[in-house]
């Protein structure tokens, strides 16, 4: 059998087809753009944050104020966190151990596992999903009701004052808080083995503590610094670029998480890989 | 359709009145779309002008690209001769200290109580005034605009009007000698409208400023101009004083003085 198929039905066929091709081709082009154009930003504002930060009038005040914010408002959330995870942990390997006859093995392993990869990462992810979105509405809200450039018309320079400051406190805070939960974590792990076992605490403190090493803290301190930095960075960003409309304070708010804790994420990936090297 | 004053009109303040802010051919877009297109005007020592024009005619973006918190596309604006568009950061600084801009929605810092609001810009500009001289200032200026109880009190528990007055009052902080009003008495009942407008013009009888207020609001501009600009479509339209655009048969401004 044979299908005809009119000439002009193919023509117009054709054309409609490369046009569509055409437009995706632009689409994609824009798009490109766009993400190339939001990373130069970002880029941009690192510069800047670094820039500012080494320049006069530091705005001492407001940092010790974002400190408190960060820091003092943020120790319920860790503390309980903190805790809930060395109990977690200790009962999920405790079985795991049991059965191999390496139960005094477990406050070690739990204790490396918290310092080393759980309570940073948990923490810069609570805290990515606390401070950073609270910072993006925060300053989102600010960009909307023209605050920010009320700063700007009276010369107060406001990304010194609302930006620095923040991200600063966040980049100091945040290793705190990631020690803290460590040590409530541990905390918790004796709890936790307490439950099925008896140990004193004394015999578990030098069962935990006998295998961490330097190795094991220092790599995971320093990735602390990054986590808060980026933590700070991020949630400002989203909220000192938001658009006019309320609506953009959502949606600042709302990317800063994303973002945050998927940098986290790409932060803590890079650091076992250089770790792993030395 | 333009009476444009020549400069020697006095508006009894200045015996030869000198430009303290000149607009020439500002052109501003966003997009595909101008907001303003040609713009041009001259504001003088000690005088009130008021711009007219519907809601999207481009007024505030008009007083935002005079202090740089836009930029234009084309076209220049001089404030006290000096070339806005061509500062750096530090001399646009410097500049932006003369001048006091009243938000349309306040913009005050909610997270601050009033006291720590007009602080907020004296404790950054003048660095070396000690605390008493802060208080002195803070007091003179909310005794100023009528709201001398109210140290202590954050912006939520304000009203509209009072948030207008203490927006008022922190620009005033810093004694700036032009003020640009973004919709001043918009979202006021007419009473205090009315309340808001006297003290515009007790504002500019005191400090000495030279003002740009952006309204739609005709009673306001019945108090406190001394010219008025109609912007239509983002171009000036008319110019020229109250009375002239009273006496006007064109329909556009007949249906703004009704």
């Amino acid at each position: 059998m044979k299908i005809i198929i009119p000439v002009t039905k193919v023509k117009k066929v054709a054309t409609e087809r490369s046009i569509r091709i055409v437009e995706k081709t632009i689409a994609r082009t824009v798009e490109a753009g766009n993400f190339l154009t939001n990373i130069a930003d970002g880029f941009l504002f690192v510069t800047r944050v670094a820039k500012e930060t080494f320049s006069r009038n530091f705005e001492f005040k407001e940092f010790m104020r974002q400190c408190y914010q960060i820091g003092n408002k943020s120790l319920p959330l860790i503390s309980v966190t903190g805790l809930i995870i060395g109990v977690v942990l200790t009962i999920q390997m405790r079985p795991a151990l049991v059965s191999f006859g390496a139960v005094s093995m477990l406050p070690g392993m739990v204790a490396i596992s918290l310092i080393r990869e759980m309570g940073p990462v948990i923490t810069a992810l609570i805290c990515a999903g606390k401070i950073s979105s609270g910072m993006g509405a925060e300053l989102g809200s600010m960009r909307v009701s023209e605050q920010i450039d009320a700063m700007e018309v009276s010369s107060v320079n406001p990304f010194k004052y609302l930006v620095v400051t923040r991200v600063l406190a966040a980049t100091l805070m945040i290793p705190l808080l990631v020690l803290y939960a460590d040590a409530l974590g541990i905390l918790g792990c004796w709890a936790g083995a307490n439950i099925k076992g008896d140990v004193t605490f004394v015999l578990f403190a030098s069962q935990a503590f006998g295998h961490i090493g330097f190795n094991d803290l220092m790599p995971a301190i320093i990735k602390t610094f990054f986590f808060g930095a980026v933590i700070g960075i991020v949630g400002c960003y989203k909220g000192y670029t938001a658009g006019r409309g309320t609506e953009s304070v959502g949606i600042a708010a709302n990317s800063a998480v994303v973002l945050a804790s998927l940098l986290v994420i790409i932060i803590d990936l890079i650091a076992v890989q250089i770790t792993d090297m030395l | 359709m333009s009476a444009t004053p020549t400069t020697t009109v006095d508006y009894g303040r200045a015996e030869s009145p000198v430009q303290v802010i000149e607009v020439n051919n500002l052109r501003k877009g966003f997009g595909t779309e101008d907001v303003l297109m040609n713009v041009s005007l001259k504001l003088f020592n000690g005088e009130n002008l008021v711009v007219l024009g519907k809601s999207g005619s481009g007024k505030s973006v008009l007083i935002k690209c005079i202090v740089r918190l836009l930029d234009p596309d084309e076209g220049t604006i001089k404030v006290f001769g000096e070339d806005v568009s061509t500062l750096n950061q530090f001399e646009l600084g410097e500049l932006r200290k003369k001048i006091g801009f009243l938000f349309q929605s306040g913009a005050l810092y909610d997270s601050m109580t009033v006291k720590q609001n007009l602080e907020f810009p004296l404790r950054r500009i003048k660095r070396d005034l000690n605390q008493k001289e802060i208080n002195e200032k803070v007091e003179e200026v909310l005794e100023n605009v009528g709201l001398p109880d109210t140290l202590d009190k954050m912006p939520s528990q304000l009203s509209g009007g009072m948030r207008k007055r203490i927006s008022l009052a922190r620009t005033l902080m810093i004694d700036p000698s032009i003020m640009l009003y973004d919709e001043p008495t918009t979202g006021l009942d007419p009473v205090t409208s009315d309340e808001i407008s006297t003290l515009i013009n007790a504002v500019q009888k005191k400090y000495k400023t030279s003002s740009i207020i952006i309204t739609h609001d005709i009673e306001c501009a019945r108090t406190t101009a001394d010219r008025v600009i109609m912007l239509l479509n983002g171009e000036v339209y008319m110019e020229g004083e109250l009375t002239e655009f009273e006496k006007s048969t064109d329909t556009s401004i007949k249906s703004f003085f009704k």
